[in-house]
């Protein structure tokens, strides 16, 4: 197991951007919060895009309002020269933005009006991913053109599976650009003569089931996008080739749990098979102790003083047995986590990997982000 | 027991009241923040429910698999309703993966006889258009699949469920995937969708359906679970308990562990250095402090008026004999919603 060093990424100058994904729960937020915060702090002009609806991010840095625009985080140490700029991602604005720069006023209209619009800009699972993507696009090309960030920081959305990021923007592109809208465009004419009979079953089917009214929204929709289509798997790509470049590096994070180490396993397959750039993994929230008495030996030590005490009036050793007891626990929790961080090692030898240990508190505000981001940084 | 649907509109017929013989609700709804042992105890819950002779099947989404995880079993994806264990008090487990595209051609089949016409729907790109985009249709698509389970039972089906458990979306995210027939029928003015939709709402809404949170005595998760609280109430689904998860279990009150935290409390295990004797008490401090901040966090959940059940954490991991100890503590703790 090597040790992966997140000061050498964060210090490397050709890297622009560290994008930080994992399942759920496992500290994704915080984790890219604190990076944000110790670059900047050392000397980077950082911009820290957070994704989640739970504004986490705003609590944490003590923000109150975070929008669609990147705005200053108060109380950095700019001393070496660095900065911190966040925002939260508005994926409805965002899509609307794409929409409004991509087609004619009285288009964009028809289809901010449309109810399946409403509803793929607002609750669609894979829009908050492509949105984000696209948010880091914008951003890229902003730094490019006025300089005024070097470094980008993405907390990635809280999918149900940490690929999800990585395929809605082409999912997204697909649907839009596929073969069904076109086909409810066009029915009758050009290459989908051929394919009239198999079409009017697939027609008739859905109006049976969803009724003529949707059908009729839909087509709506499909018209209105039209000019779209096309431009939405471009920028896919686009996006996916910068997620690829030698400027981006992605971070996985997970904590010592089976759920979250397989979806870490997933994620870092995946962005080896697709030869996308991988830092390493951090294991947030992992567990030590100084004392080094087995568990076994804890309890035994507290079974001797329960046997000592037993028919004496007072309590006797409650407190030693109770806190026997809980170095018993943390020793058995400590052996699990190695044994869990063994395994994903084993199968999975190149993967730098960094444990950083569980925080005493919450991370809520800019110095607990201090303390975690020189964690994760600092050679402990 | 009251008939009337509490939220308005039309209550179906077939719509009886959950029978006096089985658990008081029929579908346990599991939500939390991710990360605090959703599926856990979504598997917990399910085993406490299997008491003597009853069937109980756990539902999970978008093939996590972190129910054949937790049991140690094949993945249930694609495989059907399969029976995972088999209680102690001589109930059964059963275990089904739901995914949107499957439930969707079950759909289709099961209302429209649509053999070909499915097929080509799929080749079409429609299914993955339906499932993907339309509006929340994933998302009803899986409700709709809960439904049919749950229903089996108010029906008198053979392959019917005592008992439905949930392993829900995160709590972020189980407001909006209630509340999917209202985004349907929003969409669907009339129509044999806004019908399903409609009677997929009044069965979440009777006294058969209860949403349960689980959460960690942390900021940010307890933070979550009152939102969901305050998102979950306008839907007029009923809510049960707040499951406090992974608990540090301790003996002391909080006057000694105000003194261990301050380091007052006299500590001294014969046979041990003075060296590690101090080790103990400051790594015991620590923890004695945690110990304090989880009984003040636990404050903040107690705003929400809630039934909040304990569950300790288990330093050797969940596994199938985890599961069912934490079962059969929530067995004891909820006789009178299990009534078995």
């Amino acid at each position: 197991m090597t040790g992966l060093d997140l000061a050498a990424v964060i210090a490397d100058p050709t890297i622009k951007i560290i994008i930080c994904c994992g399942s759920g729960g496992v500290g994704k937020t915080t984790t890219s919060a604190a990076l944000a915060v110790r670059a900047a702090e050392s000397g980077r002009r950082v911009v820290v895009l957070t994704i989640d609806p739970a504004r986490r991010l705003a609590q944490s840095l003590g923000v109150e309002q975070l929008d669609n625009t990147p705005r200053p985080v108060s109380g950095i140490d700019t001393a070496a020269g660095g900065s911190l700029d966040a925002m939260m991602l508005d994926m409805k604005r965002t899509f609307d933005e794409v929409v409004a720069d991509h087609a004619t006023p009285d288009k964009a209209e028809a289809i901010f009006a449309n109810p399946f619009y409403q509803a793929l800009s607002t609750s669609f699972s894979g829009t908050q991913e492509y949105m984000a993507m696209e948010k880091l696009g914008q951003l890229s090309a902003q730094a490019d053109e006025d300089g005024r960030w070097d470094l980008i920081v993405v907390d990635t959305p809280p999918s149900r599976s940490a690929l999800d990021f990585l395929d809605a923007p082409e999912h997204l592109a697909r649907l839009l650009d596929g073969k069904f809208l076109r086909l409810l465009l066009s029915p009758a004419k050009g290459p989908f003569r051929l394919m009239g009979v198999g079409f009017t079953l697939v027609y008739s089917a859905m109006e049976k089931v969803l009724g003529a009214q949707v059908i009729t929204d839909v087509k709506t929709f499909a018209a209105a996008f039209e000019t779209l289509f096309g431009g939405f798997r471009a920028r896919a790509q686009d996006t996916l080739a910068l997620l690829g470049s030698q400027r981006t590096t992605f971070v996985v994070v997970a904590t010592p749990e089976p759920d979250a180490l397989r979806e870490a396993s997933f994620f870092v397959d995946r962005l080896t098979e697709s030869g996308l750039p991988l830092s390493g993994l951090v294991v947030n929230r992992t567990h030590g102790s100084e004392l080094e008495i087995s568990a076994e030996r804890a309890l035994a030590l507290a079974e001797d003083l329960q046997t000592a005490s037993r028919g004496k009036r007072q309590s006797g050793h409650r407190v030693e047995i109770a806190a026997l007891q809980r170095h018993a626990d943390r020793m058995r929790l400590i052996e699990r986590e190695r044994r869990l961080l063994a395994r994903f090692s084993g199968s999975r030898p190149d993967v730098a990997t960094w444990s950083v240990p569980d925080q005493p508190g919450d991370v809520t505000d800019l110095e607990a982000l201090r303390l975690l981001g020189s964690a994760l940084v600092d050679q402990h | 027991m009251p008939t009337s649907n509490p939220a308005g509109g039309r209550r179906p017929a077939w719509l009886k009241p959950p029978r006096p013989d089985g658990p008081r609700h029929t579908l346990h709804i599991v939500t939390g923040k991710g990360g605090t042992g959703k599926t856990t105890v979504a598997a917990s819950l399910a085993a406490a429910l299997a008491t003597a002779g009853r069937r109980v099947l756990l539902c999970e989404l978008e093939g996590r698999e972190g129910i054949s995880q937790v049991f140690g079993s094949r993945p249930l994806k694609g495989a059907g309703e399969r029976r995972l264990i088999s209680t102690p008090a001589g109930g059964q487990v059963f275990g089904l993966s739901m995914d949107p595209e499957n439930a969707l051609m079950e759909y289709l089949e099961t209302y429209y006889h649509l053999g070909l016409a499915g097929k080509a729907l799929d080749r079409f790109g429609v299914v993955d258009f339906a499932t993907s985009i339309a509006p929340g249709l994933q998302d009803v698509l899986l409700i709709g699949k809960v439904y049919e389970v749950t229903r089996r039972m108010i029906k008198n089906m053979p392959n019917a469920y005592d008992a439905v458990v949930l392993d829900a979306p995160p709590t972020g995210r189980i407001a909006t995937f209630l509340n999917v027939h209202e985004a349907v029928s929003d969409l669907a003015k009339v129509g044999p969708i806004r019908g399903q939709a409609d009677a997929i709402g009044a069965l979440l809404r009777s006294e058969h359906s209860i949403v349960h949170l689980v959460t960690l005595l942390e900021d940010m998760p307890i933070t979550e679970t009152i939102e969901a609280v305050a998102d979950l109430v306008p839907t007029k689904i009923e809510l049960g308990w707040v499951i406090a998860n992974m608990i540090t279990p301790t003996s002391l009150g909080l006057d000694q562990l105000r003194l261990a935290v301050k380091g007052r409390l006299p500590l001294k295990v014969p046979g041990l250095s003075e060296v590690d004797n101090k080790i103990l008490a400051d790594q015991f401090a620590t923890d004695a402090q945690r110990l304090l901040d989880e009984h003040q966090r636990k404050e903040r959940l107690e705003s929400l008026r809630l039934p909040i059940l304990d569950v300790d954490l288990d330093p050797l991991g969940i596994d199938e004999a985890g599961i069912l100890a934490i079962g059969a503590r929530l067995r004891d703790q909820l006789a009178e919603e299990i009534r078995g």
